[in-house]
């Protein structure tokens, strides 16, 4: 996990296995975002506003994939995904602590 | 061997405050026990819920709770106050906390002869005690005598970024110096119980943290709800946390790298030297006030929203990560890592900031919490009321 953050990077990714990237400022439509993945440094752009601490894809994710952040699944997309939308409870949905999911688990 | 100057307790425990504390057995006698704090300044009543209409393992827990917060080693005298028909029993409790040598006086308002009688007997105890707790000296501890408790509470996204994981290198040099952790919160390791799983020091271990986190989340079942929107709660969300995996891959973080050596009860004893996991709600209260129960000198507590929450006997250092809420809230926030999402401060310097301050205060040195009388104490609960 890369808790060293590079100088002027204005976005974290955790682990090189991530979807997703943490926003370290409030970001516009459209901007161009730079980060590390690893050593390799990358860009994408935002295709929605992204506020500060707030996550957006890295790649594109498909609908009920299995989603990414610190190398570790974090939840399941709802939806398709693209690169550079913003991701959170809107796209994606816990896969614990489900109650709500419990009658259906049973029967299957 | 690094020492720090503290109290000796006679059982062989540091402690790092010098509280008179003055329990009330049962919600009925918070009133009395409150008005004895505020006669006789400097000295800590614990208000609660709780002590009647309770049976079993709930009414025990209550019990516990109230017992452990009287041995805290930061306690150095208790006043223990019943109405005189409740069922947490007055009698064993002032005997339980006594097995650890400190001044331990009760009685109950129904014997006394009600409220105004029982506020001057408790008062008059007060002053005598105070003037006994006046008189003991610090000396030379080992600073390998401290327990630390490791706590996260109105989490954002900063919290897994920056404060938990330099709370976790902090975590580890006190460790490192033969010092003890304890990290709870079952509900906010879900979703990572894998990693902490991993680093048990036996299987024993490892199976008893997946139950205690599989019991939990069949409690959630069992409510039938989607646990999102409790925990993360709506805050965490708004700061940017998606689901309770994330929530909890960010939380572990902040106890370090140790190996855990045990999975111990809420209110337990916490064992000297080394990193424990105590079986906890979420719940920032009823967490901590378990934690003080189990014998932890000191609370972390690293917060991305903010947070004002202190404890009754033992001083909480609030960490954050987040660079607004450390303007917003510079009131209540004691450490400011956020230097971390710009790349000024790396995870050492952080950590080692978080370990100053931790030294700092178990030398007598107030946190934020301390300073403006945050108390607060909560019993967690696992029966109903009667």
């Amino acid at each position: 996990m890369s808790h060293e953050i590079a100088r002027k990077s204005n976005a974290i990714v955790m682990n090189e296995l991530d979807h997703v990237a943490t926003a370290l400022k409030d970001m516009k439509v459209g901007e161009e975002v730079r980060f590390h993945v690893g050593a390799e440094v990358r860009e994408v752009r935002l295709s929605e506003a992204v506020a500060f601490g707030h996550k957006f894809a890295i790649v594109s994710i498909e609908a009920g994939e299995e989603v990414r952040k610190y190398g570790e699944v974090i939840g399941r997309s709802t939806e398709a995904i693209e690169e550079g939308s913003h991701v959170h409870v809107h796209n994606i949905e816990g896969i614990r602590g489900r109650g709500d999911q419990a009658d259906k688990e049973e029967a299957n | 061997m690094r020492t720090i100057e503290a109290y000796a307790r006679d059982n062989g425990d540091i402690g790092i405050r010098n509280h008179l504390l003055i329990i009330p057995t049962v919600i009925c006698a918070n009133q009395v026990c409150n008005r004895i704090m505020q006669m006789v300044p400097d000295t800590i009543s614990i208000p609660h819920q709780h002590g009647c209409s309770q049976i079993g393992a709930d009414k025990n827990r209550t019990f516990d709770v109230l017992a452990g917060t009287g041995k805290n080693p930061n306690v150095g005298a208790v006043i223990i106050i019943s109405l005189g028909c409740e069922v947490v029993d007055p009698v064993a409790l002032a005997e339980e906390i006594r097995k650890t040598g400190k001044p331990v006086e009760m009685f109950d308002i129904q014997s006394i002869g009600g409220s105004v009688k029982a506020i001057g007997h408790g008062v008059e105890i007060a002053k005598r005690l105070k003037a006994e707790l006046g008189r003991q000296r610090k000396t030379e501890v080992p600073l390998a005598k401290l327990k630390v408790a490791v706590k996260c509470g109105g989490s954002d996204s900063t919290s897994g970024l920056s404060s938990n994981p330099a709370l976790g290198f902090a975590a580890d040099r006190v460790i490192g110096s033969g010092g003890g952790i304890v990290i709870g919160e079952t509900t906010e390791i879900i979703g990572a119980e894998h990693l902490l799983a991993r680093r048990c020091s036996d299987d024993g271990i490892s199976e008893k943290l997946i139950s205690i986190v599989n019991r939990f989340e069949k409690e959630v079942e069992r409510m039938g709800e989607d646990m999102r929107g409790g925990n993360p709660s709506p805050g965490n969300i708004a700061g940017g946390l998606t689901t309770i995996e994330e929530k909890s891959l960010g939380c572990i973080s902040k106890c370090g790298s140790a190996p855990i050596r045990g999975v111990i009860e809420y209110a337990e004893s916490i064992p000297e030297g080394g990193l424990y996991f105590m079986d906890s709600p979420g719940n920032d209260i009823e967490c901590v006030s378990g934690m003080a129960a189990g014998g932890a000198h000191i609370v972390c507590f690293t917060t991305g929203r903010g947070t004002p929450t202190g404890a009754a006997v033992v001083p909480v250092i609030k960490i954050t990560g987040n660079p607004r809420t450390f303007k917003l809230m510079e009131d209540n926030m004691d450490v400011d890592v956020s230097g971390m999402l710009t790349g000024e401060l790396g995870l050492e310097q952080a950590g080692d900031r978080i370990w100053d301050e931790i030294v700092e205060v178990a030398e007598g040195k107030w946190t934020k919490a301390e300073v403006l009388g945050h108390q607060e104490f909560s019993i967690n609960r696992i029966g109903p009321s009667l």
